[in-house]
């Protein structure tokens, strides 16, 4: 397995508060990698530090052996790092379809005067646009829902959509942002799914998830962080008894 | 054939024009000086209404300029009517004549926020800007059909034209009257808002509105004092304005109002010692580019410092810088 | 007759209502008086303008007020090149666009990223610093200063012309402007006009049109969405931000030009900031980022208070009020976009009402 993403000494501080504090892991091509820790941990922050949503205070992160840092958001998009929002950010009076081919938009090339005159290679890549959008759709089970509105699907459905998103950008890396976040059951035992098939067809997956189920079930790897430092790192079976983990979460006894 | 620019020597000639009538370059210079730091502080009383409004709502409340506008009008037709000056003493008069103005501009600021504003509180922000605009266009052309387009002025002799010398420099005591009547009420106002219940309500508010309410905190009420407070001061400017400069119109709350918001801009919006600091600013920037550099510009200046605040330091001289939440 | 009946059921509703606008108004410019085409055309001009903000400020939600600024650029140059140097007026149409785009690139690049309220702001600064500097004639001095300084730059003549009558003529304005002439037919009637502002309207709606469902088209509605999430899905949201700017600001430089051309005379009047607001509001009360509800807005808006002459003065004060009840009651606008429709692969609609609003 070949190394993807590195994050080195990875630190952010936003005015006095310290969110991100020395964080250092590695994610390996093909792995389904999961972020967990209580609330307030800074596992959101990580995430915008890789997406270039941030900048880190200090340290480095290399995306195939590349620097991320001081390059614009959707340009990581273009490298082949796409994401989810944990609050659901979907472009709400749109299609369902139009959503999806937000993401495909940064592996399109026609712009304006192209459209104005409608060339002949603006007509085929947005018909091959549409195809790839709807076969996403089909992918993550939407795709019946292809006309309608964003804000009219039931909230996994949201969740679902953001994936799609995601997906049709053509990743190497997807990050996911508490996916099965107001799912039930069901929908998130689907998604244990979703996200096994996005690893077997080669995507790399880091997600946060509070549903330990969820975690166990999908990561072949854990990295826990608490107060925005990295406690613990291993397999599943490992941070399930990890003392440190488990203090984290319960709290130890003096408290 | 010029062979340098014209600009460049008709300045010097103007200034060589002044220089001359006013004795030295220094006394032009002070002169210049104290003018703005008196139109600095009417920037700064209604900078103050921008700001607070900002402050617990974060809208740019586009029709406050016109409230100024109210007020100076209002004033005109209460001065004229009433005739209180002449009856009561000028300066009780006056005093009187500035209650009842800011009374009424309060009132109808309250009543702007009732209509206006209140039923868009939980749409996007956007569509209150554009309600903003829309009153703020309302009033003016309001004012317009009321008392008609052209400018209209205040009656004269009613305040002293007589000057004081302060370190051998002529200053004409009305200057000094509107400055130090500006900076009462920016003290009242400050005190008002450190030191009372309903001023603590205020800063809570302008902090987090939700926990504000869930500490008992009728936020619907400080929004309506707020709404009636920077209006009030916006009001008392005007007639300031009125009784100072002595001609009024219906446009005037328009750029008045863009450079009191320049001001609140300069100073960091939602604060309120820097909408005091920025306005007092401001109009000595203005005074003495103006003197300098030229009058045509006057307005110009305003805007260019508006400009290049928001590119250098968008948040003010006092402003802090807020992270934006992903 | 049957194959164009066929094709005109094919196309969306919102379209359709266009193209009968248009015919009915082919129709009315042989019927009617000098007087109304005259409204009319200041209708469809109206309507280039705001078809243009609507790029800026309906698409991309860019609140931007301070279009009359691009307008004046357009109008200035069409106006100063006829004049100066015989430019006839309709050939320097792509000119005034470049010149117009061209200063919005200057002038939006540093403000691009402002919030909302600041850019509203700033954009009806940067609108009055235009003005002033027209009123100025700031060319003027600033073609003194630096022939100043470099002597050689300019011919005598030229300097000796920009001494004596100024070049954008502070307060006058330019002056005698000369008819536009298309191929020998020199246009001048408001029939004429009606007929060159009509087929410019017609030709900016069908290519503007085209953007709607076109990436292009699609990465300003994303932005003015959510634009955190746009640039989280790979759209360069300052770029798209740029290009709306830069597209309206040409169209209006155009609009310029054909405004130059029908009055023969501009002065810095014509181009303040009340100009600006009557193009933004046209854009919001019609409909954001609705073509068909940009064009309705331009004939409520400009023509309108021309049925109701006695309620003239009122007019802005009528806009002002219509601003805020809309805010309330209609944040959309009159005729708000309809989703867009897409030709999806292996999509079968069971549910017609899916895309309601």
């Amino acid at each position: 397995m070949s190394l993807l993403l590195k994050l080195q000494n990875v630190t952010k501080k936003f005015g006095g508060l310290t969110a991100v504090n020395d964080v250092s892991f590695e994610i390996d091509k093909g792995s389904v990698v999961g972020l967990i820790g209580p609330n307030g941990a800074g596992k959101t922050t990580v995430f915008n530090l890789i997406t270039g949503n941030y900048a880190p205070t200090s340290g480095t992160i290399d995306f195939k052996g590349n620097s991320v840092l001081k390059i614009a958001p959707n340009k990581i998009v273009k490298m082949g790092i796409a994401r989810t929002f944990q609050t659901i950010r979907l472009f709400q009076n749109m299609s369902v379809i139009e959503n999806v081919l937000a993401g495909c938009h940064c592996r399109m090339k026609s712009g304006s005067i192209a459209a104005m005159l409608r060339l002949p290679s603006q007509k085929k890549e947005e018909e091959e646009a549409l195809k790839k959008a709807a076969e996403t759709l089909d992918f993550v089970g939407l795709l019946h829902e292809a006309e309608n509105l964003a804000k009219n699907l039931s909230y996994g459905q949201q969740r679902l959509l953001e994936i799609a998103r995601a997906h049709a950008s053509d990743p190497e890396l997807i990050i996911l942002d508490e996916p099965a976040g107001g799912m039930n059951d069901q929908e998130t035992s689907d998604l244990v799914n979703l996200i096994g098939k996005i690893a077997e067809s080669g995507i790399t997956v880091l997600l946060i998830e509070h549903d330990m189920n969820l975690v166990m079930k999908a990561c072949h790897k854990l990295i826990v962080l608490e107060y925005g430092t990295k406690i613990a790192e291993g397999v599943p079976e490992e941070i399930k008894n990890n003392k440190r983990v488990i203090e984290a979460y319960l709290g130890t006894d003096e408290d | 054939m010029p062979d340098f620019g014209l600009i460049v020597r008709q300045n010097q000639r103007k200034q060589d024009f002044y220089a001359k009538n006013y004795g030295d370059i220094m006394e032009f210079f002070f002169q210049q000086l104290t003018n703005g730091l008196t139109v600095g502080s009417i920037y700064a009383l209604i900078a103050l209404g921008y700001t607070m409004v900002y402050g617990v709502l974060k809208l740019i409340n586009f029709a406050h300029g016109d409230l100024f506008t109210i007020g100076a009008f209002l004033g005109l037709t209460l001065l004229t009517s009433l005739g209180l000056t002449n009856n009561i003493g000028t300066v009780a008069g006056v005093i009187v004549l500035a209650i009842m103005v800011v009374a009424l501009v309060a009132i109808i600021g309250a009543l702007l926020e009732k209509t206006a504003y209140r039923p868009l509180r939980q749409s996007n922000r956007l569509s209150a800007v554009v309600s903003a605009l829309g009153a703020s266009i309302f009033f003016q052309n309001a004012i317009m059909l009321i008392y008609g387009a052209r400018v209209r002025v205040f009656p004269q002799n009613i305040l002293p034209s007589t000057a004081v010398n302060i370190f051998g420099l002529d200053i004409p005591v009305v200057r000094i009257g509107v400055f130090i009547c500006s900076l009462v009420m920016m003290a009242g106002l400050y005190l008002f808002i450190q030191k009372t219940k309903v001023g603590t309500a205020i800063r809570a508010a302008a902090i987090d509105q939700g926990a504000a309410k869930l500490m008992g905190i009728n936020v619907d009420r400080v929004i309506m004092i707020v709404f009636m407070i920077g209006p009030a001061l916006g009001g008392a400017a005007g007639l300031m304005v009125g009784l100072y400069y002595g001609k009024i119109d219906f446009t005037m709350g328009w750029i008045y109002g863009l450079k009191a918001f320049t001001a609140a801009i300069l100073g960091g919006i939602g604060n309120i010692p820097g909408a005091m600091l920025g306005g007092i600013l401001l109009g000595v920037i203005e005074a003495l580019g103006a003197a300098y550099i030229s009058t045509a510009w006057k307005d110009g200046i305003a805007f260019l410092v508006l400009i290049l605040i928001l590119l250098i330091r968008p948040t003010g001289i006092l402003g802090e810088r807020v992270a934006e939440k992903v | 007759m049957n194959k164009i009946i066929e094709r005109f059921k094919k196309i969306e509703t919102n379209t359709q209502i266009i193209l009968a606008i248009f015919v009915i108004l082919f129709g009315l410019s042989f019927v009617l008086d000098n007087y109304w085409l005259d409204v009319i055309n200041n209708v469809g001009l109206y309507a280039i303008l705001a078809l243009s903000l609507n790029i800026i400020l309906g698409s991309a939600g860019l609140f931007h007020m301070g279009h009359a600024a691009f307008y004046a650029i357009g109008a200035y140059l069409a106006a100063i090149l006829n004049v100066v140097y015989g430019v006839p007026l309709l050939w320097s149409i792509p000119l005034c666009g470049l010149l117009a785009g061209l200063v919005a690139l200057i002038v939006a690049r540093p403000i691009i990223h402002l919030r909302g309220d600041y850019l509203l702001i700033v954009t009806i600064g940067v609108v009055e610093i235009i003005r002033i500097a027209l009123v100025n004639d700031v060319l003027k001095d600033f073609v003194l200063v630096i022939n100043g300084i470099m002597p050689d730059l300019f011919s005598r003549d030229f300097i000796k012309m920009v001494y004596s009558q100024g070049i954008t003529g502070g307060s006058n304005g330019v002056f005698g402007i000369s008819r536009p002439n298309f191929f020998g037919y020199i246009i001048k009637s408001p029939q004429d006009f009606f007929y060159l502002i009509f087929g410019f309207t017609a030709i900016t709606i069908f290519l503007f049109k085209r953007l709607e469902n076109s990436r292009f088209g699609r990465a300003l509605i994303y932005l003015k969405e959510d634009d955190v999430a746009a640039e989280g899905s790979g759209i360069n949201t300052t770029h798209y931000k740029l290009v709306a700017f830069v597209l309206g600001a040409v169209w209006a430089g155009m609009a310029g030009n054909l405004f130059a051309a029908k009055m023969t005379i501009i002065n810095p009047d014509s181009f303040n900031f009340e100009e600006s607001v009557v193009m933004f509001t046209i854009v919001i009360l019609g409909g954001s980022g609705s073509i068909l509800g940009v064009v309705v807005g331009a004939f409520l808006i400009i023509g309108l208070p021309e049925v109701f002459r006695e309620l003239e003065s009122a007019r802005m004060l009528i806009f002002g009020l219509a601003m805020i009840v809309m805010m309330i009651f209609r944040s959309e606008g009159l005729i708000p976009p309809l989703p867009q429709k897409y030709k999806i692969p292996g999509f079968r609609n069971n549910n017609r009402n899916g895309g309601e609003i």
